[in-house]
């Protein structure tokens, strides 16, 4: 996009259209070695005794992975801030259902968990 | 497609200069704009995909907490190795997809095709493990309903487990964490079965240069989601094997 038309309603020269990038295989080779040595880590991690830290270890690297998989294999850290948006406003709403969905179960049986 | 080469003469004042690709559809104005629509609307769908394995995810959460000893001794029953090697092989299956990707962008028709046969083949892989470890559950009669057997959560020691016994109405439960493992698991394996479907009909495309000539779309898209399907095993592999092998006194 060489210069920006502020007349634009077609939406054509809007800089916020993604340069078209390619990941090149040196960097997906990246990825897929430290998503591997990250599953060698969740099993090992699984196999000492940390209490609560258990699930709270396997779900950081399960989500480390899956943001290493969306920006990278999915090229989202490449895309437009509209896909960015799309990505984050799409989690960000299913955290909001989950965290309201968890309230009201809990304050219905208070005092049993 | 025809009508989309046609548009050429259409220059109003004003207007970029069109630079015509026989994908270009002519109600995009740019090449761009119509790359980016497309994947936009994959992540929409992608989203939507989200929210239905959410359901899901969210019941496991809720009822693990409800009925936390019938979840610890079910999923104890669950063989990590198998779910560790299926992880790792679902992880190559998305690298090459990943390859095939970029070899439909530098336009390199037979990496793409070896590239597309190499993650159906580790799709198929991680499909055959499923179905050993679907069997053996079958062989105990550890699948929710009419057969299930409790026996094992209820005198465990009797099997030779570890874990700790439980009282009847709470065995009765562990059906909650296998319905939930197969729901989960099997909903994840139709959509493998589905995208690997896919890849039998891009691999035939792929196959006569359709996605090396400058028109990745369909390739980018798939992409998406196939590593969508690898995410859901990310969170299913740890939620469903790991998390309940130290559990709480």
């Amino acid at each position: 996009m060489s210069e920006q038309h502020y007349d634009d309603p077609a939406n054509v020269t809007n800089p916020e259209h993604g340069e078209h990038h390619i990941v090149t295989p040196a960097q997906y080779a990246l990825v897929f070695v430290t998503l591997l040595a990250c599953t060698a880590l969740t099993v090992f991690a699984a196999g000492i005794d940390l209490g609560v830290f258990n699930p709270i270890i396997a779900l950081a690297i399960a989500c480390f992975k899956g943001v290493i998989v969306i920006l990278f294999f999915m090229h989202v850290k490449y895309q437009s801030n509209l896909i960015k948006m799309t990505v984050g406003a799409g989690f960000f709403t299913f955290l909001v259902l989950i965290t309201m969905t968890l309230s009201d179960y809990i304050s219905r049986a208070w005092g049993l968990w | 497609m025809d009508s989309a080469i046609a548009t050429t003469q259409e220059h109003e004042a004003g207007e970029h200069e069109h630079v015509f690709v026989p994908q270009h559809r002519h109600h995009f104005e740019t090449e761009e704009q119509q790359r980016e629509a497309g994947s936009f609307g994959m992540w929409l769908f992608l989203l939507t995909e989200i929210m239905f394995f959410g359901g899901m995810f969210f019941a496991y959460l809720l009822y693990r907490n409800w009925y936390y000893d019938a979840f610890v001794a079910a999923s104890n029953q669950l063989n990590v190795k198998l779910g560790a090697a299926n992880t790792a092989i679902l992880i190559t299956s998305g690298f090459f997809m990943a390859l095939g990707v970029w070899a439909a962008e530098v336009r390199k028709k037979r990496l793409l095709v070896i590239y597309l046969i190499l993650t159906t083949i580790f799709g198929f892989a991680f499909l055959g493990i499923k179905y050993f470890e679907y069997k053996e559950k079958y062989e105990l009669h550890h699948i929710p309903g009419a057969s299930f057997d409790v026996s094992q959560f209820e005198n465990p020691a009797a099997y030779g487990l570890k874990e700790q016994p439980l009282a009847p109405d709470m065995a009765q439960k562990t059906q909650i964490f296998f319905f939930l493992y197969f729901a989960m698991t099997g909903m994840h394996a139709l959509h493998m079965i589905i995208g690997l479907g896919l890849l039998f009909w891009l691999l035939a495309r792929a196959q006569r240069g359709e996605f090396t000539a400058g028109y990745v779309a369909p390739i980018e898209n798939f992409g998406l989601y196939w590593h969508f399907v690898d995410i859901v095993w990310i969170f299913l592999f740890p939620l469903l094997y790991l998390i309940n092998r130290h559990p709480l006194k």
